[in-house]
């Protein structure tokens, strides 16, 4: 599973190249998205134990044993809210970049002058 | 008392559910609804300033600490979230009253009620969570409905600023989410009294996450290098909405999370003390010298945050200094009441100078300084409050900036910090320079009568109540220099700071 976390940091530092040098509004958002992803893939893993199994009771466990048996839950319980919240900001993004393009009929940000100083 | 603690995030949430439910059927529910429940928080949260002691804690949920591990989600109520917390419904009571005339010039009044009270929601829970991971989803809460409330009027300017501030402010929450994740993964709980426990001193890996933090926090504080968003952001919003983000919601948001995390969190380093109050410095002093140039009202009066937000770091920063290289104690607690201080002082004072401005901008449509003037005599009541709010953020007796000013400027001086007490001083004169224009350029500019030939009138009696209640607030924090006083509302919180990592044991209780 280190790969997963080597995998998510590239998102990571991809997602952050793309807010910096795009001037495409849309492609800015979708750089913000992609370093959502990382960040989660890199939270999921911190949680994963080697050979260990989803945290679900079922009939015949030991709660004493459940420890030595089960993933740390709590990192998915995070991603979890963490995506619902992504998406959340997501969405109002792209509604105001929707808004912005019916104003200004362009989704260059070289060309929005009125905000400079 | 414990058990009152919720109701600081459930009213709340509550009234915006409501609101969303009814206020389309019965008519001015909303305008009621909202007022009234923000009332209530306030005198909730003036009887817990003035009547609660310690750290009241409170477990979400009732499960009890196994074997001495803290389960349940923690709520904890210490002297500086009280403090916060008197700040935020007080406010959010005065704006959201200013709000109920200022808001007829826009039209989906229900969903602005909605959104405010979502934001307020938001920040009182932060201020009250003991859990790391909440404050995240509180700081979003807060974040997303300021975000909305920024481009309510939305038009070209106000959706550019909202676009700019959902970007930045967005980058911000994923570098906290990250920080966060890697302190799980160090500790393995989330609880910020548990994790001071666990964290080990010094090494690079606590340094990073501590680094990480900061930029996240400073992003959305508003800090010098990670200050572009907020001119724009609030001088866009609504003036009751500016009032808001500029007197409340960098600081819960912001600067509260920053002072718990690095005095209660991190065990304090010199290093980190010593980028914070450069930090500080830094944003006192390029966010005074930005807001010299600027022509428009709510634009300089943003600029000016910046600067006094730096005045506020720069005198918590200097306590931490002292207290990293265990320094003399009663400097740096001098230094830290300064800070407090001035936090509760410029939320006040920054909070009634929007508001005014949105009466200009009510009654003349115009917040272009070069466009007004003369307005002193036909909007008296506004003129004389933003008189007031001037003097005192410019730090001039007998208002309470100049107390507060005096507290930061003192405690460098005793701590050998001389070029920082200068600066404080230059910067406090060019606070007064560029005041004194916006007030000749508005009100006093007899040259170009701005109101000959319209019809101006003063603002609707709800709007001046906000504004006279805030200067008369003007002066009344003054008498928090007795020591009497001061021993209830700033002291307590100056002590949480002061005394650092013993928050752990006041929260879980060992």
């Amino acid at each position: 599973m280190r790969e997963m976390a080597f995998l998510g940091f590239a998102l990571v530092l991809l997602g952050f190249w793309a807010m910096l040098t795009r001037k495409n509004i849309l492609r800015i958002i979708i750089g913000f998205t992609i370093i959502d992803s990382g960040i989660h893939l890199i939270i999921v893993n911190l949680g994963y134990l080697p050979g260990r199994t989803a945290p679900i009771l079922e009939k015949g466990m030991r709660v004493g044993d459940l420890s030595k048996h089960f993933v740390d839950p709590i990192p998915s319980a995070l991603v979890l809210t963490a995506i619902v919240i992504g998406l959340a900001v997501t969405a109002l993004m792209l509604v105001y970049a929707v808004r912005i393009y019916e104003r200004k009929r362009t989704l260059n940000i070289d060309k929005y002058r009125e905000l400079k100083w | 008392m414990n058990s009152l603690v919720p109701l600081f995030v459930i009213i709340p949430l509550g009234s915006a559910f409501l609101m969303a439910i009814f206020g389309r059927i019965i008519k001015g529910f909303n305008k009621v609804l909202l007022p009234l429940a923000l009332l209530f928080l306030t005198y909730l949260s003036i009887k817990f300033l003035l009547g609660a002691e310690g750290t009241i804690t409170y477990q979400v949920g009732g499960f009890a600490p196994v074997a001495g591990v803290p389960i349940a989600i923690y709520l904890a109520v210490d002297g500086l979230s009280r403090l916060m917390l008197t700040i935020i419904s007080l406010i959010g009571f005065l704006a959201c009253f200013y709000s109920i005339s200022y808001i007829n010039i826009y039209t989906a009044e229900r969903k602005y009620l909605i959104l405010f009270s979502l934001m307020i929601a938001g920040m009182n829970g932060i201020v009250i969570s003991g859990d790391i991971f909440n404050i995240f989803v509180f700081l979003e809460i807060a974040s997303i409905a300021s975000y909305a409330l920024v481009a309510f009027g939305i038009d070209r300017q106000e959706l550019e600023a909202s676009f700019k501030y959902q970007v930045l402010g967005g980058v911000a929450s994923l570098l906290i989410l990250f920080s966060i994740g890697f302190l799980y993964w160090r500790t393995g709980t989330l609880n910020i009294a548990d994790i001071s426990t666990q964290l080990p001193y010094g090494g690079i890996f606590v340094k990073f996450i501590a680094m990480v933090f900061l930029v996240g926090f400073g992003l959305k504080a508003a800090i010098f290098p990670f200050h572009s968003w907020l001119p724009d952001a609030h001088s866009s919003a609504p003036s009751p909405i500016s009032a808001m983000l500029s007197g409340v919601l960098i600081k819960a948001v912001g600067l509260y999370v920053i002072f718990r995390l690095f005095f209660n969190m991190f065990a304090l380093s010199h290093q980190i003390a010593m980028i914070i109050t450069v930090l500080g410095t830094l944003s006192m002093v390029i966010g005074g010298l930005l807001a010299i140039g600027q022509w428009d009202i709510k634009r300089l009066l943003a600029y000016s945050s910046i600067s006094q937000v730096g005045y506020i770091i720069l005198g918590v920063g200097i306590g931490m200094l002292i207290l990293s290289r265990q320094g003399n104690t009663a400097v740096a607690s001098l230094a830290i009441i300064g800070g407090i201080f001035h936090l509760l002082n410029h939320s006040v004072f920054k909070s009634l100078l929007f508001l005014s401005a949105g009466a200009v901008e009510f009654r003349t449509g115009e917040r272009n300084m070069k466009k007004l003037g003369g307005l002193a005599e036909v909007l008296p009541v506004t003129s004389s409050t933003s008189m007031i709010a001037s003097l005192s953020i410019s730090g001039l007796p007998p208002f309470n900036g100049f107390f507060s000013k005096l507290l930061i400027i003192i405690a460098a001086v005793q701590a050998g910090y001389y070029l920082l007490a200068l600066l404080a001083v230059i910067i406090s004169i060019v606070t007064i320079g560029y005041f004194m224009k916006m007030q000749k350029f508005t009100f006093f500019n007899r040259s170009r009568v701005f109101w000959q030939d319209r019809n101006i009138r003063e603002v609707p009696f709800v709007m001046c109540f906000s504004m006279i209640i805030l200067a008369l607030l003007c002066f009344a924090l003054s008498l928090l220099m007795i020591p009497s006083l001061r021993d209830v509302v700033l002291t307590p919180a100056v002590n949480v700071l002061v005394e650092g990592l013993k928050y752990t044991n006041a929260v879980l209780g060992y």
